[in-house]
């Protein structure tokens, strides 16, 4: 935006011919830029937006936990505590109980983080760069390396992910974090190529595009500069939505014992465990259920909150609607980021 | 626009087709290649078997002519599958597409009540909510939808079983209907007929209802989004100005323009339901197609687990052709663009 706009004063002031190309910059200057452009600005819309504050502090919290809770917290072992006990009976020793082994729950919940966000990482990363790689791709070339690519993502959209994901975890036995998070958001590319594609289709059309071509600037520049930041917002969203289909998809696998493990990876494994350790029909070991669908919900309602929110840091149109309007509250809810299952797609 | 019928025909044709090839190639990867592994059970149970009869039996359980060249194997096996013949059942010895279309009713008849209950309750709370947009009502809506939204179906199964099954007894805790109940279904035993629907319905209560939750939060957020936009239309204000009731208005122009592109989502829903189903039946061990999809998995019973997933991809593809080709009798605004509504 900045650069824009500095390039229009330069002509208002009549010495456009003086208007100096971007490459000149000095590299502290355009370090700068960048700084404004992708750590103040979202910093700033953030800070403005209460969805997106509150989205933004449980993604944080989740993060830090991930990142620095498995060295702080002890790990959990068998018979490291009384068992069965309920939180808070004895103190902050153990501040959500244990299991029926004398686990600590507190400590499998912050342990099975770092797997959980290395997934998410994974399989939004994944997700992100195989569909913007073939929805431009589509978008730009044409002919049929189009129709070839469109028909892949149809076909790729039509096959229902759930099973698939089933199929292919028992096929892999993936035991890795990071293949895991590929394996479970193998369909979801599709949705975001299509997206960009028929995205890429209408910018392509517009003068500021057209312009670039004339200036005979490759394809690939062209991409980055005049493409990428309009298609931001579906590459958010669709990487929320991956993060979601991660939770959910991982989630089930382990409970259902479908994704092989050996020890409390994942707050999937602690429901299954939970469930026939008896936690249903005892009341007292109710904190051993609850703990895990508590760390789950809340880590889902977060991206879902920040998706929302965030959405007005990379949509220029929504940004001016926002400025000009105080009240956040009749924003319409953005369609894109509901399911329809409020599942796996 | 007949064009646009071919190619949206060719391309469910094409899917269909690139879908069993994936079967194909995934079943012959599996863990210890299924081929094999009955092979060397055959022989070694019954050693007098002939070599031909070994294989003529793997031929029908699997599908698969194991000593075939690959193509061979390959167009066998998508023969098959073009005839009905989904292979044989490892464990159960009978017919996958027996198992499938003896459960396949009963997820079906979860699913669908599932999914149009949440879809009415989604979209009547979704266009309340637009016209009363900003009040506490459409805000405390809105943050409970998007809550909802969040949390897994499955979730909120094992919640109900927990509260409402196992700590209240109001709910059983699984299974299609109760054992001292006799399945009849027929317009001469009208009494017993009903008190078996009212059964089975009991049982799968729980399942429709965490389904119902989530996705209804799903419609209403999307209902909501749509009638804001369409109550911002201009012809809305020249239907007032030529004092057309508030309650024609609502139904007739709004209501209608906000539904019609919830229909291509509805079709599509359905197939994705479907897919659901593999984690919400097993949570309730209601044994409908999903739960029969995971049993196959944990017995190694490859010809049951991918005929499950056969199906429950035909009928995703069903689902999204049938709105294609259906949406432009619906909505004639789209009849005008050759379909192209997405």
């Amino acid at each position: 935006m900045s650069e824009r706009t500095e390039s229009l004063r330069a002509i208002d002031d009549g010495d456009a011919f003086e208007a100096v190309a971007d490459k000149t910059m000095s590299r502290r200057e355009r370090y700068r830029r960048l700084f404004d452009r992708w750590v103040l600005a979202p910093g700033r819309i953030i800070r403005g937006d209460v969805r997106a504050r509150i989205g933004a502090s449980i993604l944080l919290l989740y993060a830090l936990v991930g990142l620095f809770g498995p060295r702080l917290y002890t790990e959990p072992e068998v018979n490291q505590g009384p068992r069965s006990i309920t939180p808070l009976s004895e103190g902050l020793t153990h501040p959500l109980g244990t299991d029926n082994l004398g686990r600590d729950i507190l400590a499998q919940i912050i342990h099975a983080t770092p797997s959980m966000l290395q997934m998410i990482v994974a399989g939004g990363l994944f997700v992100t760069v195989l569909g913007v790689t073939v929805g431009t791709t589509a978008g730009f070339s044409g002919g049929r390396t189009d129709r070839v690519l469109s028909l892949l993502t149809d076909i790729v959209m039509t096959i229902p992910g759930l099973p698939l994901i089933v199929i292919l975890a028992a096929l892999l036995e993936p035991q890795d974090p990071v293949v895991t998070g590929l394996v479970l958001t193998i369909n979801v590319w599709a949705g975001l190529a299509r997206e960009i594609r028929s995205q890429v289709l209408s910018i392509s059309r517009h003068s500021y595009v057209e312009a670039s071509q004339a200036m005979g600037l490759s394809t690939p520049t062209i991409i980055v500069k005049d493409i990428l930041p309009n298609i931001m917002p579906y590459v958010l969203i669709t990487f929320v939505n991956a993060a979601r289909q991660v939770i959910f998809a991982s989630i089930g696998l382990y409970f259902l014992g479908v994704l092989p493990y050996d020890s409390v990876v994942n707050w999937g494994v602690m429901i299954d465990q939970a469930v026939s350790g008896g936690a249903m029909h005892v009341m007292s070991l109710a904190h051993w259920l609850i703990a895990p669908l508590a760390a789950i919900t809340l880590l889902s309602f977060g991206l879902i909150l920040f998706s929302q929110g965030t959405d007005r840091m990379f949509n220029p149109r929504v940004r001016a609607r926002h400025s000009s309007t105080t009240d956040t509250a009749d924003e319409p809810a953005d369609e894109t980021t509901t399911t329809t299952g409020g599942g796996i797609r | 626009m007949q064009q646009y019928y071919l190619e949206r025909t060719l391309q469910a044709v094409i899917t269909v087709v690139s879908v069993m090839t994936l079967a194909f190639f995934l079943l012959r990867l599996m863990p210890g290649n299924p081929a094999d592994a009955y092979r060397a059970e055959l022989i070694q149970n019954n050693p007098q078997l002939s070599q031909a009869d070994i294989d003529h039996r793997v031929e029908q359980k699997l599908n698969v002519l194991p000593d075939a060249p690959l193509h061979e194997q390959y167009i066998n096996y998508v023969a098959g599958l073009l005839q009905g013949d989904l292979g044989e059942s490892i464990n159960e010895g009978v017919p996958v597409s027996e198992i499938i279309s003896e459960a396949l009713p009963w997820t079906i008849f979860t699913m669908s009540l599932a999914l149009l209950l949440s879809f009415a309750i989604g979209i009547s709370f979704g266009a309340i909510m637009a016209y009363k947009e900003g009040s506490y009502f459409d805000n405390g809506l809105s943050v409970l939808s998007i809550f909802c939204n969040s949390i897994p179906n499955y979730i909120v199964g094992i919640l109900s079983i927990w509260f409402l099954g196992y700590q209240l007894e109001l709910f059983p805790t699984g299974g299609r209907y109760s054992t001292e109940m006799e399945p009849t279904v027929g317009l001469l035993e009208p009494i017993q007929t009903l008190a078996f629907l009212g059964d089975a319905l009991w049982h799968a209560s729980l399942l429709i209802l965490s389904y119902t939750v989530v996705a209804a939060g799903g419609w209403a957020l999307r209902m909501r989004g749509n009638s804001i936009q369409v109550l911002g239309e201009e012809y809305l204000r020249v239907a007032r100005l030529r004092g057309l009731s508030e309650r024609r208005i609502a139904t007739r122009y709004v209501g209608r323009n906000a539904v019609l592109p919830l229909y291509t989502a509805l079709l599509i829903a359905i197939g994705f339901a479907l897919g659901g189903s593999v984690i919400l039946e097993q949570v309730f061990t209601y044994p409908g197609v999903g739960y029969y999809m995971i049993e196959g998995l944990e017995a190694r019973d490859y010809p049951l687990m991918m005929g499950v997933f056969l199906v429950m991809t035909v009928a995703v593809v069903l689902g999204v052709y049938i709105a294609d080709l259906t949406y432009g009798l619906i909505d004639p605004r789209a009849q005008t663009r050759g379909g192209d509504h997405r």
